[in-house]
């Protein structure tokens, strides 16, 4: 009996501790906040990835990827056989940009560029990291 | 011709190239019929750029496809165009897939899809190329064109303008757009028509949706499905063929064998790979192996279809892919990969 006790007190104590680890708590406005942020982006993101504008020929990215499937941004960095070799998700974009869409290049850090792979990012949420895979 | 012997000459034709069109037998031994071939093209959303620029990737396709049917020996009695001929709807779209298609030096029977029709809800094709539904005979087999890809009147008529309306149904993951089906009133024509013919002729129905629910978020889908398959299961022999899934797919319900023949255009990735959703793809079809995320002409391959003593077998010859068989089992009834369908070893890894 004394020992499931102190056992007792033991998880209690962990608990507390657990509990109280971290200094500064992230407040909820702070985490709707962020989420809204990073929704803003998917939400470009997506409006992008289904305008006839963002290439010069009417081509949206969408007609080959609906819901941006196929993209697999988690197999990112890998050998990416139209650049002959390992490239990051954006430089693949940008093929996809220069080629069926007949487009010009986005910089990487341009807001449409993170637009682009917070969308096509979001669509394959909870999918595991398989970076380098085919 | 004899079935070994156009085998034969087909398996040369598919050791040369890798074609974007599907040829069809339909074969009948002995019997008072005579052997027959038709070809197959589909799906080739020939877009609009400006004036007399259009998409090169698309109408390249299709031009690549009516130069491989006028090369074809022995000759298709007949082609079929699966639908989508167009991207938007347009008139110079329709004007400019028309055009290469009037290279073609085989009689074609159109099919209406999705882009085809909802910018003037099918009137210029119509103009062009007669009704959207009909049926005919050839060489003892009862051919049925629907067209599948009809929604409500309400889904129709609430958009601003048919270009509205139009680009909403071109967005294949819109979720402004609304399921396909065939509709009461070609329901009530197809039984109509049907009443006609005797149980034991052969069926070939075309449609551009899959007249089965595959998966609804990407309108691999039709409605009406269930009530479609009820009116063809009298008959002995029934294969459906359908355009829209730019990718390989089969299935058995009953005693109707599915099949879907490849775009000119460009691939679609299977609805599995979308992980958000669950799908419905047939269990029987084993999905192609695509190594690369964007090889433009995946999913446009060559497939060489027999309809023998009135049950399928398709061939594809696929640009980056092994070619692939899908035939009819006799014993389990049901078409098979002839390779992949035993130990159900997934050929392919999505990525």
């Amino acid at each position: 009996m004394k020992s499931i006790h102190h056992v007792a007190i033991a998880a209690t104590m962990f608990l507390v501790y657990a509990t109280s680890a971290f200094a500064d708590e992230f407040t909820d406005q702070d985490l709707k906040n962020w989420e809204q942020d990073f929704q803003t982006a998917v939400i470009q993101g997506r409006k992008l990835f289904t305008d006839p504008n963002l290439g010069s020929n009417g081509v949206v990215c969408a007609q080959c990827h609906p819901n941006g499937a196929n993209t697999h941004p988690e197999t990112y960095p890998k050998l990416q056989k139209q650049l002959g070799r390992v490239a990051v998700m954006w430089e693949m974009v940008n093929w996809c940009i220069r080629n069926p869409l007949e487009g010009k290049d986005l910089s990487p850090d341009s807001p449409d560029m993170i637009a682009l792979q917070a969308y096509i990012t979001f669509e394959r949420r909870n999918v595991k990291l398989a970076p380098g895979k085919h | 011709m004899e079935r070994r012997n156009f085998l034969k000459s087909a398996g040369a034709l598919l050791a040369g190239s890798v074609l974007p069109i599907s040829l069809v037998e339909v074969a009948f031994g002995k019997s008072k019929h005579e052997n027959f071939t038709f070809a197959y093209i589909s799906d080739s959303h020939i877009q609009q750029i400006k004036g007399n620029k259009f998409v090169r990737n698309f109408d390249r396709g299709l031009v690549r496809a009516v130069a491989e049917c006028n090369l074809m020996d022995p000759k298709p009695d007949f082609v079929i165009y699966g639908g989508d001929l167009a991207q938007l709807g347009s008139k110079p779209e329709i004007d400019h897939g028309l055009e290469i298609m009037s290279a073609c030096k085989h009689k074609v029977h159109y099919v209406m899809g999705e882009h085809d029709y909802y910018l003037d809800l099918g009137q210029y094709w119509e103009s062009q190329l007669g009704p959207q539904w009909y049926s005919f005979d050839h060489k003892g087999v009862h051919f049925v064109v629907l067209n599948s890809i009809i929604v409500d009147e309400k889904w129709t008529n609430k958009w601003s303008s048919g270009e509205e309306r139009m680009g909403v149904m071109a967005g294949l993951d819109n979720p402004l757009g609304s399921p396909f089906m065939v509709g009461a009133a070609q329901r009530a024509w197809l039984k109509n028509d049907l009443a006609k013919v005797s149980k034991d002729t052969p069926l070939v129905v075309l449609s551009h949706s899959p007249l089965q629910k595959i998966y609804k978020g990407w309108n691999f889908w039709t409605d009406d499905a269930e009530q479609i398959q009820a009116i063809l299961k009298p008959f002995k022999k029934v294969n459906v063929f359908y355009g829209h899934v730019h990718q390989i797919q089969y299935n058995q319900i009953g005693n109707i064998s599915f099949h879907s023949v490849m775009a000119t255009a460009w691939p679609w990735p299977y609805p599995s790979t979308y992980s958000q959703a669950p799908s419905q793809l047939p269990k029987l079809t084993v999905e192609m192996n695509r190594a690369d995320p964007f090889f433009e002409r995946d999913a446009t391959g060559w497939q060489f279809i027999d309809v023998w003593s009135g049950n399928t077998s398709m061939h594809f010859q696929l640009p980056e892919n092994s070619p692939r068989t899908v035939a009819y089992n006799k014993k389990h009834k049901q078409p098979e990969d002839t390779k992949y369908q035993s130990d159900r070893i997934p050929p392919q890894k999505h990525y």
